[in-house]
Order: structure tokens, then sequence, then C-alpha cells
């Protein structure tokens, strides 16, 4: 579980956060969402660390980001699974490096024993016979696949993925949507998503944080987002036709 | 940010650059690597442009020397001189500024803007480390070599124009670089070499690092890059020369 306490993160004079609490739980699929410019990335940057917030607290399982020591941080660091939003997939390896490479850096395990684990989470990812492809020679999809295979090949404990179906065909992003559903699952992971993206809101939201302007706007379920009057939030979700119309639909039908 | 700010970071980088390689088996690979593409793929450049310079050294001293009381045999003493001293450990290593400070920077520019290097720090990895210490380590060990051929060809290429074009004799010319060999000189053109090779790693790979922005930033940065190694190179010249010849 992860629990976030009064995160406030600022650039210069500019406040991005300003103030977020929210708790995530594990086995479960988090969402944030949020209009561009709302705080999204930095939220998620400053829960891996790659920011450091000015004040608040992220906890790690009872385990307080503000009072680790450089090896704690290391040593939580490789807890953590992330997929960021262009793959970040090193250019000079290849797939199979590429995922084998957390394993080389922190394991001392035999190269066979590490291959294994890689073609296992290929596997996983439906991503066989791409070992020794490049990152330029894979589509978009599968840059993510083997993005979430890098990301899961330690066994994390926590997942994040900063907007995983940016730049997906709707049929590739409900794919890519399962696949980090089903992981949580699996290994009852504590998944964060930042997305932008309707349906994964509806099909895998479930808990769901709205951002707005650096606050907490609003939070609950998938199933509570269509019942919610809060103007934010149905302002942000709502506002193609096609979602107004479901959202009508699905009121109706729970009348 | 004021020149001091920046100067200060590089320094604050060289400090993260320069600990313990998390794993030993992860950092030969990376320095294996460094050294094929810092290093060997820098023989061809070094070694196409010793050799025609070093010829056209020899020519111009051998045209501009002309006087019945001036012996022949200086013509190879000033090449080798000039080689040795100068044309070898600093004009080649503001080449290899050019060619291996621009790959660095964009290679590593691009890591940063492609969030390559936040994936790495996400996993627990000292990226600075990772990325920087394989190429230091590279280029200081290697240059020596590509130096030391440059020094050879640059010799060699000296005397080849002149048994081409008749301007002097191949017994003049290698009189001449027999002449006063002083031992130092080498010495003091691989320290120069070695200083140099760690300005061509560290500037680009912090001018890379550090990059904000998209793939124009990234251009910007390598020619940034390469301008200030190029200064560096020209300032430690200087000053190498005071501390170790006068």
């Amino acid at each position: 579980m992860i629990e976030v306490q009064n995160l406030h993160k600022g650039f210069g004079d500019v406040q991005i956060l300003k103030g977020i609490s929210a708790t995530f739980e594990a086995g479960k699929t988090s969402l944030i969402i949020g209009q561009s410019g709302s705080g999204k990335t930095v939220f998620l940057k400053s829960l891996i660390g790659l920011h450091t917030p000015e004040k608040g607290k992220v906890i790690y399982d009872g385990r307080v980001n503000t009072e680790f020591s450089i090896e704690q941080k290391r040593q939580l660091r490789q807890e953590l699974g992330m997929v960021f939003q262009g793959s970040a997939l090193f250019d000079s390896l290849t797939v199979e490096e590429d995922v084998m490479f957390p394993l080389k850096m922190f394991t001392k395990k035999p190269v066979d024993e590490m291959l294994d684990r890689v073609n296992v989470v290929l596997k996983r990812v439906n991503l066989e016979n791409s070992n020794k492809k490049f990152p330029a020679e894979l589509s978009g999809g599968m840059q993510k696949r083997v993005a979430i295979a890098r990301a899961i090949v330690m066994n994390p404990k926590y997942l994040f993925c900063d907007e995983p179906n940016s730049g997906l065909d709707p049929q590739t992003a409900i794919v890519i949507d399962n696949l980090i559903q089903e992981i949580t699952d699996e290994y009852l992971i504590t998944t964060v998503i930042n997305t932008h993206d309707m349906n994964s809101v509806m099909e895998i939201g479930e808990k769901i944080v709205f951002l707005k302007n650096g606050y907490k706007a609003w939070e609950g379920t998938n199933k509570e987002i269509f019942k919610t009057d809060n103007e934010a939030v149905v302002d942000f979700v709502y506002s193609s036709n096609l979602f107004k119309k479901v959202r009508e639909a699905y009121l109706n039908e729970t009348k | 940010m004021n020149y001091l700010e920046h100067i200060g970071k590089y320094f604050i980088m060289l400090k993260q650059v320069f600990t313990r390689p998390q794993r030993t088996r992860v950092f030969k690979e990376a320095f294996f690597r460094e050294i094929d593409e810092l290093g060997l793929k820098s023989i061809g450049i070094i070694s196409f442009i010793s050799f025609f310079i070093g010829g056209v050294i020899a020519l111009q001293t051998a045209l501009n020397l002309e006087g019945p009381l001036i012996p022949k045999s200086l013509i190879g003493f000033a090449a080798k001189r000039s080689i040795i001293l100068e044309f070898a450990p600093t004009f080649c290593s503001i080449i290899l500024a050019g060619k291996v400070g621009s790959y660095i920077t964009s290679s590593i520019g691009t890591m940063r803007v492609t969030e390559q290097i936040d994936a790495l720090e996400v996993m627990g990895i000292n990226s600075l480390n990772y990325l920087v210490l394989p190429k230091v380590i590279a280029t200081i060990l290697f240059y020596p070599f590509l130096i030391i051929l440059g020094m050879f060809l640059g010799i060699f290429g000296g005397w080849t124009a002149g048994a081409l074009s008749g301007i002097f004799t191949s017994v003049d010319y290698i009189a001449g670089i027999q002449i006063d060999f002083q031992p130092f000189l080498i010495t003091y053109a691989l320290i120069k070499t070695l200083v140099f090779a760690f300005l061509i790693a560290t500037i680009p790979s912090y001018q890379g690092y550090y990059v904000k922005g998209g793939s124009l930033e990234v251009g910007k940065a390598s020619t940034k890059s390469v301008v200030w190694t190029i200064v560096a190179i020209v300032f430690a010249n200087y000053f190498l020369t005071q501390m170790l010849l006068t």
C-alpha cells in the first residue's frame, strides 16, 4: 500500500502540487486522471522519487520516504517498476538485453537463469520471438509491452505507469490495460496509472483520483464516477457526447 | 545559469561519476562498448589526418627553411618536434572533441529527453556512474595509443611527402628525426593527452546529461559541448605547457 500525505511540489515560483493526500491499495489498480497541466506526471514522479517533494510524505508499506538513507532509497527503487509514457527502452539494447538489464544490475544469477526469467515475462506480455529485435524495430504497442516486461521482471511490489495508452490504437490500448490489470491481480502489486484515456477509467479504474490545478478534486471508483455530481469531474470525464450518452444510459439503467 | 554555476554543477557531477560501479560485469560490458565507440572507431580519422598533416608540416618546413647554411636534417627535426609536441596531442584531441564529443552529448542527451535516464534512476541505478565512468576510463586508457599512432603516422607522412616530392631526401629526414631525442617530450605529450581525454569524455557528458527539452536542444547541446571542450583543451594546453616545459 502507498499512502501519500499532503504532498507539495513546485518548480521556481510555480507550485504544481498543492497538498495532495491519497491512498493506493495493494493488489488494486488506481488511476490518476486530470487535465494536461493538472500535475499528474509531477505527482507520479514525486511518488517514485524522481522529484523530491518540498513538503509531505510518501509511505510505502510503513516506510516513509523522507526518512530513507541512500541505501534504503536504492533498495526501495528495486521494488518499483515503471512504465514510461514513451516506453524509455534503451535504444542500444535488444528486447532481451533491455528486459534482462535490471536482473544484471541487481542479481547475481547466472545468464541462463536470467534468460529464463526474461522469457517468462516476455511470454506473460505476449511478446515471444522478439528477443533479438531492437526497440526501433518494434511497433508502439510492442514497445509498451517490452516496457511492462522490464518493469515486472524483478517482481516489483509497486508498478507505476505514465500514460501507458498514449499513442496506441483503441484495440491495443485495451490489450495494454487488460495486461496491467491481470499482472496487478496476479502478483498483488500496488499499481498506479496516470491516464487521459476514458476507456481505461471505465474498464480498470478500481480507484480513481482526479487532480485539478494541483489539488485532489475528487476520488472514487469507476462505478462512482458515473454517479458523481462533482462539476469538475463531470466536465472532464464527460466532455465528449459519446461519454455523456454512456453516462445517461448508465444512470437510466440504475434508476 | 552563469559560468560559475555550470562549473560547480560539473564538479558535483564528477563526484557522482567517480563512485564504485554497482555491477562489475555491467561496467566491463559498457567499458568495452565505449572502447569500440570512442576509440577504435576514431582510428580511421586520426590516421588519415595525422598522415596528411604530417606531410604538410614537413613540406611547409622544407619550403620555409631554404638557405645554404641550414642543414636539410632540420626539416625532419622540426617536423618531429611539431608533431610530437603539438600536432598529435592537441590537434588530434581537438578533432576528437568534435567527433567523439558530439557523439557523447547526443547519445546521453537523447537518453535524457526520451526518459531513458529516468528509467535508470527509477531502477535504483546511479545513472551518471553507469553512463559516464566507462567513457572516462575508455578515453583515458585508449587515447594515449591513438595519439602515439598519430605521432607515428604524422612523422611517416612527413617522410612520404619528402620522398614523393623530392624536396628533401629520406636520409636527411631520418637523420633529422633522430637529432636530440628527449623522452620527456613524449611524456609531456602523453600527460596532455590524458588531461584532454578526461575533458573530451566529461564536458560532453555534462552537456548531454543536463539537457532539457527535445531534439533541437540536444542538437544545440552537441554544438555547445564541442565548443566548450575545445576551449577547455586550449586553456589546459596553455597551462600544462607552462607548467611542464618552462
